[in-house]
């Protein structure tokens, strides 16, 4: 040790904030050990914490001045520490006790590298553009830190791209890569937002579609309508139940996703009214059920889709998925409200099938007995707004479906029929359709084969 | 060309202005016989009379109010505060009334009224005669706010005020009046309202600020470039309200290390702004955390002279910061 070492008092920390003293537990350097600075001393024990005491300089242990298991007060000194040690011992020791402020060129060494790889987004920005490995750039800036001035001159010197490249490659390739990442967080959210809605292969279609409205609170099931007082008499609320939630996030949707156009067309249905009257009663006594005009429009429509396959089809994005399975959904309404329950494989029934189906379907509606499996997989779907004396609707898709058909009512007119006036039962029909996956041309051959299906049945035609 | 000082230069604006238009007129206490407590105005009412350079009773609210009415009407008045200390009774008429009577009146109305204000410290003025208070204007749309650094500016700024259309508030620095010498075009130009000004190149910091700390700024850039070869960017705001987005942003990107230094306390003033500015366009070129350097948040100028400096910023001042950030 030679004569120019210098003796620092250690003394014991307030290791929190209420500690008056601890104990020295066991000592981690002998005196005579070399210390780097935050290199742990000692431990120490506490009612309230157990530590170890950091040295706060580069040096040499000197003494012990208090013996481990001894209780020493906060601010006692319990060492002593030889700094501007031996040179054998520590040849690289910076000579300490000089006031840290100094030359520019000395910062890096001097306040060592703790902000080396602390980037700030000009040098980030920088070392993209410039694809530059900021491994290999001199910080020049407190604590080693890497200026944009250091980078530009990096750069200003044509890189030293031999060591860099041929010395790291995969290393330095990888910090790039990293760097580019990092330095431009908002090109990488850029290229994420137009790839999101492209599923990758083999992604289950269905799942990619989900959009419009998501609340994430359940709302309320209303027990009493609720009287607004503030505003008198003249309004009251009423809260959204669930299903009201969910018809309204489905049409929204709907509305706001599908391009909608909409076409009608009148059929005469003079011959489904004879059949049905000829048949109904005899089907009810046999079957239990009511046959319904409905199912026959049911048929019609059918049998119309397996010439026209696309109608059973939904929109994909990059594509057009289309259902082998024609499965009809079946708009039902309620009193506040309107359900899509589900006829599956319609295209594998007959008109008294179908008949029973729509029986069912109603029954469980009204019953509220639906379950998810009679509500999922339409394909479909069609509305029977005749019941309720519509004589013309513009339906809103069952999304994601690709059209809605409606059935408006039966009414009895005037026609001509080879320059004679006749009287005869005519309905509308009523298409809505995405115009993404239909056009107008196809719509209307569509619909003119459900019509040409309902004016085709006649009173020989079989329910079975 | 003349080399005047900075109150030479604000006088010759307003003389100069009150002779091109006849609607221009002076108004405020003492600025007549007296010729102005800084002797800003001196001669001005022996040269147009006191019709057109008015004392007025001890009423800041009143000077604000009929030079906002006479503006109005038509008149192109400069309403003096005498310290912006003093100001603050008349803060009802400019913000409420001055600032808003464009949008109020739906553009039937306009105020061109200009009103000046001495601002700064360290003129051992204490509490009430050394206040910074463009914070309170500075976030009124309505209202144009200049802060000449240099005689240059001063009259220039003083006559493009006159001539808008819209109140401005002149901010003059009172310790810039005798300290600040420059050499000042005896032509009819002006400094245009709301382009900051590039005082100087570098490339290690940039720093930004307004009025007379920026004289601080220039002799620390100096000093610094001949000691240490570190070079500053310097740019004068000039306008505070509107400020120069453009001019902050490049200004900012060119070294992205960014001082901004005001005499104004740090906390909601001028430099949050610029520093939130910066904040909002150039984050991916800043280099080091935006620094401020202001007066400290304490209620105002203390008279004990050691306060007094203490709360004043100093060319050291300015130059310690300037270093800190050029190394970070």
């Amino acid at each position: 040790m030679s004569d120019n070492q210098k003796l620092t008092d250690v003394a014991m920390p307030q290791l929190a904030e209420s500690l008056v003293s601890a104990t020295i537990a066991k000592w981690l350097k002998k005196p005579g050990d070399p210390i780097e600075q935050y290199e742990p001393i000692c431990e120490v024990i506490t009612d309230k914490v157990n530590a170890e005491i950091p040295s706060t300089m580069d040096g040499v242990m000197g003494e012990w001045l208090a013996q481990e298991g001894q209780t020493v007060n906060v601010g006692e000194v319990i060492c002593r520490i030889a700094t501007a040690a031996a040179p054998e011992r520590t040849p690289s020791a910076q000579p300490s006790g000089y006031p840290a402020q100094a030359s520019p060129s000395r910062t890096v060494s001097a306040e060592g590298e703790s902000m080396r790889h602390r980037y700030s987004p000009a040098v980030q920005s920088l070392a993209a553009e410039h694809q530059i490995d900021l491994n290999q750039v001199q910080g020049t800036g407190m604590g080693g830190r890497i200026t944009r001035k250091d980078v530009l001159a990096y750069i200003g010197q044509g890189r030293p791209a031999a060591a860099a490249t041929a010395a790291s490659g995969m290393v330095s390739n990888e910090a790039e890569t990293a760097a580019q990442r990092s330095a431009s967080p908002f090109e990488g959210m850029q290229r994420q937002t137009p790839a999101a809605p492209t599923p990758p292969p083999g992604t289950p279609i269905p799942d990619v579609r989900h959009s419009g409205l998501h609340l994430t609170e359940t709302p309320k099931i209303p027990t009493i309508e609720v009287e607004g007082m503030e505003n008198g008499r003249s309004e009251y609320f009423i809260d959204v139940t669930p299903i009201r939630n969910a018809i309204a996030r489905n049409m929204r949707q709907s509305v706001t996703e599908i391009p909608h156009a909409w076409t009608m067309i009148e059929v005469d249905v003079t011959n489904v009214v004879l059949l049905r009257n000829k048949l109904k009663d005899e089907f009810k006594r046999k079957e239990g059920v009511n046959l319904t005009y409905l199912a026959f429009l049911l048929k019609a429509v059918v049998n119309a889709i397996k010439d026209y396959p696309i109608m059973n089809s939904f929109w994909a994005v990059d594509k057009i998925v289309v259902k082998r399975d024609i499965n009809l959904s079946l708009a039902v309404g309620t009193e506040d409200s309107v359900l899509t329950p589900v006829i599956q494989r319609a295209d594998q029934k007959n008109i008294a099938g179908l008949a029973r189906e729509i029986d069912e379907l109603a029954r469980k509606t009204r019953e509220g007995k639906l379950t998810l499996d009679d509500m999922q997989g339409g394909t479909f779907t069609v509305n029977n707004t005749g019941s309720f004396g519509s004589i013309l609707s513009y339906p809103i898709i069952n999304y994601p479906q690709a059209a809605i058909l409606t059935f408006e009512s039966i009414v009895k007119k005037p026609v001509v029929i080879n320059d004679m006036i006749a009287v005869r039962s005519m309905a509308n029909l009523c298409l809505s359709l995405d115009h993404r996956i239909l056009d107008g041309v196809i719509c209307g051959r569509f619909l003119q084969r459900v019509k040409d299906n309902l004016e085709s049945f006649s009173l020989d035609t079989k329910l079975y | 060309m003349a080399v005047m000082e900075y109150i030479d230069a604000i006088r010759l604006a307003m003389k100069e202005e009150m002779q091109r238009d006849e609607s221009v007129f002076v108004l405020g206490e003492d600025v007549g016989v007296k010729g102005g407590v800084f002797t800003t105005t001196k001669g001005l009412m022996e040269q147009f009379g006191e019709m057109r350079v008015m004392d007025t009773p001890l009423s800041e609210s009143a000077i604000a109010g009929v030079a906002i009415g006479a503006a109005m009407y038509g008149m192109k008045p400069i309403a003096e505060m005498q310290y912006s200390d003093f100001m603050l009774p008349a803060t009802n008429q400019i913000i409420s009334e001055a600032a808003k009577i464009r949008y109020r009146s739906n553009n039937d109305w306009s105020c061109p009224v200009v009103i000046r204000a001495p601002i700064g410290g360290g003129i051992f003025g204490g509490l009430y005669h050394s206040q910074c208070p463009e914070s309170i204007f500075v976030g009124t749309p309505g209202l144009k706010i200049v802060a000449p650094f240099s005689a240059y500016d001063a009259k220039g700024l003083l006559k493009a005020a006159v001539r808008d259309p819209d109140p401005v508030l002149f901010f003059e620095n009172k310790k810039c009046y005798k300290l600040i010498k420059g050499e000042v075009p005896d032509d009819d130009y002006v400094v245009p309202i709301g382009k900051a000004n590039l005082l100087r190149e570098g490339a290690d910091i940039t720093v930004i600020g307004y009025s007379q700390p920026l004289h601080f700024v220039m002799q620390a850039a100096e000093e610094l470039e001949k000691e240490e070869g570190i070079t500053a960017h310097v740019l004068d705001l000039r306008t505070l309200q509107p400020l120069d987005q453009q001019a902050i942003m490049d200004a900012a990107r060119q070294t992205g290390k960014v001082l901004i230094v005001h005499e104004d306390n740090k906390t909601g003033g001028v430099g949050a702004e610029v520093a939130a500015i910066i904040a909002e366009h150039c984050l991916y070129d800043l280099d080091a955390p935006i620094m401020r350097l202001c007066g400290p948040d304490v209620p105002a100028m203390p008279i004990s002279p050691p306060m007094e400096k203490f709360f004043m910023l100093n060319k050291d001042k300015v130059k310690e910061s300037m270093r800190q950030l050029a190394l970070y």
